[in-house]
């Protein structure tokens, strides 16, 4: 028989405002087992678990349940307490009365009875707990680092700075992403690839970094400190060990009709290609379905003017299988298709564009050689509209219903930078809120409206319409009452930003979670939110919500810490909740094994003794410190050979019961 | 003859199927309103009056009377509010009063002659919308 003791949180409040904890404490006193129950303000402070420490040693408590909050905040605090009382840390029992119960109860009569309920199921739960020992893996020293942005850079540099070894895998031909393709960044108005190359250059020189562009990750096992990751390089068809990058194949390949996809598809590359000048690698890569040699067999003209005999036509991709102790997730982000916001005329005219063109058009290295330009005629235009929050806080089915977070700043900086290069310019930005709650961010703004005399409109753009070789923009002055048309020669959409769609599939193979946006969720909004609640899967940057780039680069920082911090352990205490199979059940069915997430789970002959027989048989055998304590295969066998230590079906029955009773 | 106000704009609100709490203010149903000049209240006021519970305000509007029924501020609100489905309730409570006297098929050549004569009084997209929607 057990000896329990009960403790009831009233967490301020939180719990006591609608539970009686008193009657809590008194109702459980008669159950089964129940030796000592009490009640307490914070069981979670000091004094609180000095009171549970005290009463394991004056009651001989054999297990402890806390009414309390959520075992995902406490269950921990109150395992370790339990130990340092030398108690097993596994006979403790949670029983979520806050989240559960007082948080989403009003009427406190009901809502203690529930309380009552629920504490009475953790007893019976107790009464069969046994003491469970954790086991221990070995933490495999690399770290693999999914995208090759801003945020995916600093994280491997931060992690390689620490003296570990680190991988990024990138699936486009260059590191850089977004941050490379940017001019000017706000609030400084630095030029973007002046800070961002650099980056690029350590994270390619440093010698605990190791790039993979132009690859995908394929496929992942394992779990914290052991993932095994399979990772698909895709063929170059250059060899990057003897190519020079001397451009020459570039130059004389007579494939120039595609999209460049650095610019935004506002000029054309070559079907060998790098993305853009300073690309790292600077190695270029054939696109294969512009490419004459692979279409149509004729051609051939880059293999032969390779001085450095670098061109493989016969290239193929690599599969490359490594291990690696921890995974961040820097996918990054895309700005949204805009081609069903017909008001707006996005893809019936050239001179209504995406800021992240706008902000090709203003680069020096770009299209037009910094030139803003009427992409129709070529000519500087005199009036341009800005219209901000394009498909962002919409709830209409093409729109996204959260705030994007970099527009308003990358519009201010866009106004003043064309004001700064055309003087003469009117500009008008649209806006429905203004929000620049960055440091410098509200100043920043304030000086396009302010010095440059960028007119800012509270209100929004219901039409555009091409008018004589103009645009006829048809808006809102809410603030005037007024409804304005303009005509202007650019329109510039400040389109709502979606995590790239690569992200969906990655979560999938990680099994980390994703909100209904697909950005990854954080193990905590506020506590941990660099983490994945998926151990060891870490997040960087916009992946995990929209993010500018002095926050991509903090978040980067914070996800590295985390990574160094589980990569400096030697080895890991694993869970000890982990399936288990009662052998003589076993009908051999493979049922589990096919629905084992993990891999956990393998089939072996065995000699088992069934009522007295001794016979060979097929049966299932867990892995177990690769099982992770889902339960799927539990609620998959048959006949209920499969059990979980820690939550055994006699230990779940015992709570309905108790429930129910 | 009426309850109050408050249950009033409650009422039509719901008949309009809007939620005008949606409504985030950013006047895009204003900036593509073809009628916008004509109209002594705007589109996004009257989103905010049937907010407020302004009814009378509403039922006096010249407005009422000047939406095309064109549907653009359905189509183009970011947010779903759909003003012109207010707009079309609170017309209903408007003619309501009038007892039987709805919209039959034969009144329809008038109004159209009178939109000869007089030009665009009553536009015709609005005797399409309310024919549809009143003579049953």
């Amino acid at each position: 028989m057990q000896r329990i003791g009960v403790f009831v949180c009233w967490c301020g409040s939180n719990i006591a405002a609608t539970v009686d904890v008193d009657a809590v404490a008194q109702a459980v006193k008669t159950e089964p087992g129940v030796a000592f129950s009490t009640n307490y303000q914070y069981m979670c402070s000091e004094g609180g678990q000095a009171i549970i420490r005290n009463a394991i040693a004056e009651h001989k408590l054999t297990g402890i349940v806390v009414c309390a909050c959520s075992p995902r905040m406490h269950e921990a605090t109150f395992r370790k307490t339990a130990a340092t009382a030398g108690l097993n840390p596994y006979m403790v029992e949670i029983a979520n009365i806050r989240e559960q119960c007082s948080w989403i109860h009003k009427d406190r009569e009901k809502a203690t009875v529930k309380a009552i309920i629920l504490s009475r199921a953790a007893v019976a739960k107790l009464n069969l707990d046994s003491p469970l020992t954790a086991g221990e893996t070995p933490v495999t020293k690399r770290a693999l680092v999914i995208g090759g942005g801003i945020a995916g850079i600093q994280t491997a540099l931060d992690i390689a700075d620490a003296g570990y070894e680190v991988d990024i895998v990138e699936k486009t031909p260059t590191i850089g992403g977004k941050m490379a393709m940017l001019d000017k960044t706000f609030p400084t108005l630095d030029c973007s690839a002046c800070i961002l190359t650099p980056k690029m250059v350590d994270a390619a020189a440093h010698e605990k970094i190791t790039l993979y562009t132009y690859s995908e990750v394929e496929k992942v096992s394992g779990f914290v400190g052991n993932f095994t990751v399979d990772i698909r390089k895709r063929a170059r068809s250059v060899d990057a060990d003897r190519c020079t990058g001397c451009g020459d194949c570039m130059e004389k390949c007579p494939s120039k009709k595609s999209k460049s996809e650095f610019n935004q598809g506002l000029s054309n590359r070559s079907a060998i290609y790098i993305p853009f000048a300073q690309a790292i690698p600077n190695v270029p890569v054939i696109d294969r379905e512009a490419c004459i040699k692979f279409q149509t067999g004729k051609c051939g003209v880059c293999q032969k003017i390779c001085s450095a005999k670098a061109v493989d036509y016969e290239q193929q991709d690599e599969i490359m299988t490594r291990r690696y102790g921890a995974i961040v997730a820097a996918t990054g982000f895309k700005t949204i298709n805009l081609g069903r916001f017909e008001e707006f005329q996005y893809a019936q005219s050239p001179d209504v564009i995406t800021s992240l063109e706008f902000e090709r058009l203003c680069n020096a290295a770009g299209p037009t050689k910094g030139k803003v330009m009427r992409l129709s005629n070529h000519e500087t235009p005199k009036t341009v509209v800005f219209v901000q929050c394009v498909g962002s806080r919409s709830t209409v089915e093409c729109g996204k219903t959260y705030c994007s977070k970099i527009c308003c700043m990358y519009t201010a900086k866009h106004a003043m930078l064309l004001k700064e290069k055309y003087p003469e310019t009117e500009v008008y930005v649209f806006y429905i809120d203004v929000r620049t709650p960055g440091k410098g961010f509200d100043e920043f703004y304030r000086r396009a409206a302010e010095e440059y005399g960028v007119r800012y409109v509270k209100g929004m753009v219901g039409k555009v319409a091409e008018e004589n070789g103009r645009l006829r923009v048809q808006a809102s002055d809410l603030i005037a009452d007024k409804q304005l048309v303009i005509e202007a020669d650019m329109v510039v959409l400040a389109a709502a930003i979606e995590p790239d769609p690569s992200a969906r599939n990655l979560a999938t193979l990680l099994t980390a979670s994703m909100d209904t946006n697909d950005f990854f969720t954080e193990a905590h909004p506020k506590l941990r939110p660099v983490e994945s609640p998926t151990a060891g899967v870490y997040l960087s940057g916009v992946c995990q919500g929209p993010k500018d780039i002095p926050d991509t680069v903090s978040q980067a920082g914070a996800a590295a810490a985390k990574v160094i911090g589980l990569l400096a352990k030697d080895k890991l205490v694993g869970n000890p909740c982990v399936a288990g199979c009662n052998e003589p059940l076993c009908n051999g069915c493979s049922a589990c094994e096919l629905v084992c997430p993990y891999g956990a789970i393998t089939y072996e002959e065995k000699t088992v003794m069934d009522h007295g027989v001794r016979e060979q048989r097929r049966v299932a055998s867990v892995n177990e410190a690769l099982c992770q304590g889902c339960g799927a295969c539990t609620v998959t066998c048959p006949s209920g050979a499969m059990d979980l230590k820690g939550f055994t079906n006699l230990q779940i029955m015992a709570e309905v019961d108790a429930i129910c009773r | 003859m009426r309850v109050d106000e408050k249950t009033l704009a409650e009422d039509i609100v719901r008949m309009s199927g809007t939620n005008v709490k949606k409504c985030m203010k950013c006047g895009k149903c204003s900036a593509t309103c073809p009628s916008f000049e004509d109209m002594d209240v705007h589109p996004h006021s009257f989103v905010t009056m049937a907010e407020e519970g302004d009814v009378a305000g509403l039922l006096k509007s010249k407005s009422l009377w000047k939406c095309l029924s064109c549907f653009a501020c359905v189509e183009r609100c970011p947010r779903g509010v759909e003003p012109a489905h207010l707009i079309e309730a609170v017309r209903f409570f408007a003619l309501s009063p009038q007892g039987l006297n709805k919209m039959k098929p034969d009144v329809v050549p008038i109004f159209l002659q009178n939109l000869e004569e007089k030009g665009a009084e009553v536009p015709q997209q609005l005797l399409t919308s309310a024919f549809r929607k009143y003579s049953k």
